[in-house]
């Protein structure tokens, strides 16, 4: 039966999609809105169709720069976490400071990273990794916090080392908020990767965004938003297949090999 | 159901050196200016191979009494020896099973026993066989490769068990280890901890609220009373080994219980019949 309520989740989304799409043609058509100022999604269907290569290339360059981006943010957030926990100073100066700057507008950053890296695909990563980041380390240091204090005396009493505590209990423990993390921290990063594209670039979705504006280029425009959606999408849910092969023991994964 | 042909009468000569030695122990938290008083000049011995069971009501320092002999928590003033030496850090040879089983859910029934091994720097392969032998002997050897949250709530604490017992630990304490567990399951791993305790001669610290329970396994009861944590009295238990279940209904067993439960009513601790 699971299957077929699954199939009956996905039947439904694509029908709201669907749905959506026909109204919004519907509506286009129907009052006549200017293709600049709205197109139909047949019109931008017709232009992603019509330019396969050029779409697919600044994609894949979109798609680049974010999974760089997503890449150091996993590797410096939960390196970064496992410092704080480790060290009361840590916690006191790094922690305090990356929650104090969290509140910091981050893509008005993205300027500077300009200045300070070029235009090249540097910047553009360096944002998109910035923005991703601050949802990783905090998700990963409260779950690695989150440990039951009568585990850590477990691994006391047998004068377990450290790095053992950390290993074998913390970041175990940690992996379902560090999955959380990364689940905004993925949106996060495409986020900055089109905000540095906007801000200095000749590649990318983002780009495309900005230039087709500059020519009221509105198909093209959509276009691009619209892949834009689907590649965040995909994104989201890669993450969370990763969270299901990680995560067998987990409470939200568990199947119905059932308690006795 | 066990019954030896001949029940051994065992020893009450307490022996000259003492396996923990508690000495004149008081613990307090500073919590800014009101000094909390936990453990009030605590004095206890307990002689190698010896079950003692500490009772007593919520707040009466019992669990903290263990974490600071098991070398958890420091203590204010006094001393504890384990094996002659002062307790600092956690003592080698030693054990503990709390209340939770916190067992680690991505780890198998195996896995985690093999955890403290791991822990103590020692190599694994050399302790899987008697992981596996240990586990079979509790009820769990088909549970080997299985995952924590597949096993029942007696199953886990059992598997905790021998956790704690994977390395072979002179000294055991236990922490209200069945407090969480129903009245029928708690019966079963009575019995099986009365056998073990038996058959190994551990030096076993357990901590209780619950009088029967006490009583049943025990060599001593010690009785503490709380505000301030402190010990009311020790009750000698005198009652055979191996012992059954169903010495629970004996005179003598009963007037163990009542006794204890007379103090506790003397102390306050719950209103008297």
């Amino acid at each position: 039966m699971a299957w077929w309520r699954r199939s009956e989740y996905a039947r439904t989304v694509v029908f709201v999609l669907l749905l959506t799409v026909g109204a919004w043609e519907l509506a286009v058509r129907m009052f006549g809105i200017r293709t600049f100022l709205l197109p139909p999604p047949s019109l931008v269907a017709m232009e992603i169709l019509n330019n396969p290569g050029f779409y697919a290339f600044q994609s894949l360059y979109t798609i680049y720069i974010t999974a760089i981006g997503f890449a150091l943010a996993v590797i410096f957030g939960i390196g970064l976490a496992i410092a704080i926990v480790s060290s009361k100073f840590l916690d006191r100066t790094l922690y305090t400071l990356l929650i104090a700057s969290n509140s910091v507008p981050k893509v008005a950053l993205a300027p500077i990273f300009v200045i300070w890296l070029g235009t090249g695909g540097e910047p553009k990563v360096a944002i998109a990794a910035l923005i991703a980041v601050f949802p990783i380390v905090i998700n990963t240091t409260l779950g690695m916090r989150a440990v039951d204090p009568d585990m850590i005396d477990l691994a006391r009493s047998a004068r377990a080392p450290n790095h053992d505590v950390m290993l074998k209990i913390r970041l175990p423990n940690a992996l379902p908020s560090i999955f959380a993390g990364a689940k905004v921290g993925i949106s996060f990063a495409l986020i900055g990767a089109i905000v540095g594209e906007f801000v200095a670039g000749e590649r990318g979705l983002g780009y495309v965004i900005l230039t087709s504006q500059a020519t009221f280029n509105s198909p093209r425009a959509f276009a691009a938003i619209v892949l834009l959606s689907v590649i965040g999408t995909i994104m989201f849910f890669a993450v969370e297949l990763c969270e299901r092969w990680f995560l067998p023991w987990h409470v939200s994964q568990r199947n119905a090999r059932a308690a006795l | 159901m066990q019954t030896g042909p001949e029940p051994m009468q065992h020893e009450r000569s307490a022996p000259p050196t003492p396996y923990v030695s508690v000495s004149a122990v008081s613990k307090s938290y500073d919590s800014g200016k009101n000094a909390a008083l936990v453990l009030d000049d605590i004095t206890l011995d307990i002689a190698p191979g010896e079950f003692v069971a500490i009772v007593g009501p919520s707040g009466c320092g019992k669990s903290t009494l263990l974490k600071c002999i098991a070398g958890l928590q420091p203590v204010s003033a006094g001393r504890i020896m384990v094996k002659d030496e002062l307790v600092l850090a956690p003592p080698d040879n030693m054990a503990i099973v709390f209340q939770r089983d916190v067992l680690l859910d991505w780890r198998t029934v195996l896995d985690n026993v093999l955890l403290m091994v791991e822990f103590r720097g020692l190599k694994r392969k050399d302790f899987v066989a008697r992981a596996i032998q240990l586990l079979t002997t509790y009820g769990l050897g088909d549970y080997v490769n299985r995952y924590p949250w597949e096993l029942s709530g007696g199953m886990r604490q059992r598997a905790a068990i021998c956790r704690a017992l994977i390395v072979d630990p002179e000294l055991l304490l236990m922490d209200e280890p069945f407090g969480a567990l129903d009245a029928m399951t708690r019966d079963d791993l009575n019995v099986e901890l009365e056998r073990l305790w038996f058959a190994t001669r551990k030096t076993l610290l357990f901590i209780t609220h619950g009088i029967d329970e006490a009583v049943y396994l025990a060599d001593r009861v010690v009785v503490m009373a709380r505000n301030p944590g402190r010990i009311a009295e020790i009750i000698d238990i005198d009652i055979p080994r191996p012992r059954s279940l169903s010495v629970r209904q004996t005179p003598e067993f009963g007037e163990y219980t009542t006794e204890i439960r007379r103090l506790f009513a003397s102390l306050g601790v719950v209103k008297a019949e």
